[in-house]
């Protein structure tokens, strides 16, 4: 359960993550964390996902494949996570040292009337993630963890999975390009140059 | 009988046939659910240091797994079942939406001379769900026509960055018996 003092803001924790992010390719799943990582600001290598759920760890995996000189940053969210729980193994079987996954629980299904998801009945993702592989795992739970998380040194020795307990409140979306085609063109192109679109 | 047992002591070449056409094509993801049919490409592939190989636990996995493939700049491949179709419909939207090529490879059950009905059902619905969600679909019954089209299969994906999915017919791939093929 969230407790009262470990009310972490989403929208801050999103901030406070990519604060110099520079090169890292960022995958978010639909819902929540897309707004999350827009207002850290909208950037060409985000591509954030309006569908497919539980999906977004697995696009993680194969960019990082495709991609293993960069490193590449999935934030989801809990109700995303929980739909794809099979890929934590796959991605752990597969062992990219260039992945991190982070998931913002808020121990809620926030985009469909705020329904308590299995992480606010006992369901440990860490312990998951743990159970299926993953070596370099932690929690933050309280802004003095928060703060000594830096992302570029925690993601060292992966792949590492990451759980940030954050606060059910909800604020206002702030959207993304919604365009899927746009989105992977332009993702594709910031990484890969003009030659991508031939 | 003799007959059948002749056709199956034939070691069948249309699975490096595959491999080689992929080779060929520059594919260096293949992410899988196994099927007894894919057997032969799945050992060739994962003793190729060129390809990564990743043992997916549900088929949708892969069809998010090939959009980050091509984000990143590589082209996968995603090898199945026709049981696992039922699997990855609603990610195929991402390859609708998204536009990006994808090539599936589906082993077909359910669909001649099955042992087990428990797989007619999606045997049945593999084409047109496939079809409803916007991949295109190519069917192989003969081994003769089996590099032509994974070579155009793949051209099609590519070239008009969808989803495409190839059908490896019973008649091709034989037909599983578990009395006999199990021992």
């Amino acid at each position: 359960m969230i407790k009262e003092k470990n009310k972490l803001d989403r929208r801050k924790v999103a901030q406070k993550l990519l604060k110099g992010r520079k090169d890292i390719l960022v995958i978010t799943g639909l819902g929540g964390t897309c707004w999350d990582i827009t207002s850290a600001g909208d950037d060409d290598l985000n591509f954030p996902m309006w569908g497919g759920m539980g999906g977004a760890s697995m696009v993680g995996l194969g960019l990082a494949i495709a991609q293993p000189d960069k490193k590449v940053l999935v934030v989801t969210g809990d109700g995303e996570m929980l739909m794809g729980l099979g890929s934590l193994a796959t991605i752990a079987a597969a062992d990219p040292e260039n992945l991190s996954i982070i998931v913002f629980d808020n121990e809620h299904f926030g985009e469909t009337g705020m329904q308590k998801t299995h992480t606010a009945k006992g369901t440990d993702l860490v312990k998951v993630a743990e159970a299926v592989g993953f070596r370099n795992v932690s929690v933050i739970e309280n802004q003095e963890s928060l703060e000594s998380f830096d992302i570029k040194t925690h993601s060292q020795n992966g792949p590492m999975f990451c759980v940030i307990k954050i606060s059910n409140n909800n604020p206002t979306p702030v959207l993304p390009p919604r365009d899927g085609a746009y989105l992977k063109d332009r993702f594709r192109q910031a990484l890969l140059g003009k030659k991508s679109a031939i | 009988m003799s007959d059948d047992k002749n056709i199956k002591s034939e070691i069948p070449q249309w699975p490096n046939t595959i491999y080689n056409t992929i080779k060929s094509k520059n594919f260096s993801q293949v992410c899988y659910v196994p099927d007894a049919g894919h057997s032969k490409l799945i050992t060739l592939c994962e003793s190729d240091t060129d390809i990564d190989c990743v043992t997916l636990t549900t088929e949708e996995e892969g069809v998010a797994m090939l959009l980050g493939t091509w984000l990143g700049g590589k082209k996968g491949l995603l090898l199945m079942q026709s049981s696992g179709v039922g699997n990855i419909i609603n990610m195929l939207s991402l390859a609708k939406t998204c536009r990006y090529p994808m090539l599936m490879l589906v082993t077909m059950r359910g669909e001649w001379g099955e042992f087990n009905p428990w797989q007619n059902p999606m045997g049945e619905a593999c084409r047109p769900v496939l079809e409803k969600i916007g991949a295109r679909v190519f069917n192989v019954e003969d081994s003769i026509n089996v590099e032509t089209t994974i070579s155009a299969a793949a051209e099609f994906a590519f070239n008009s960055q969808q989803a495409v999915a190839v059908t490896l017919s019973q008649k091709l791939i034989g037909t599983k018996n578990f009395l006999t093929d199990m021992k």
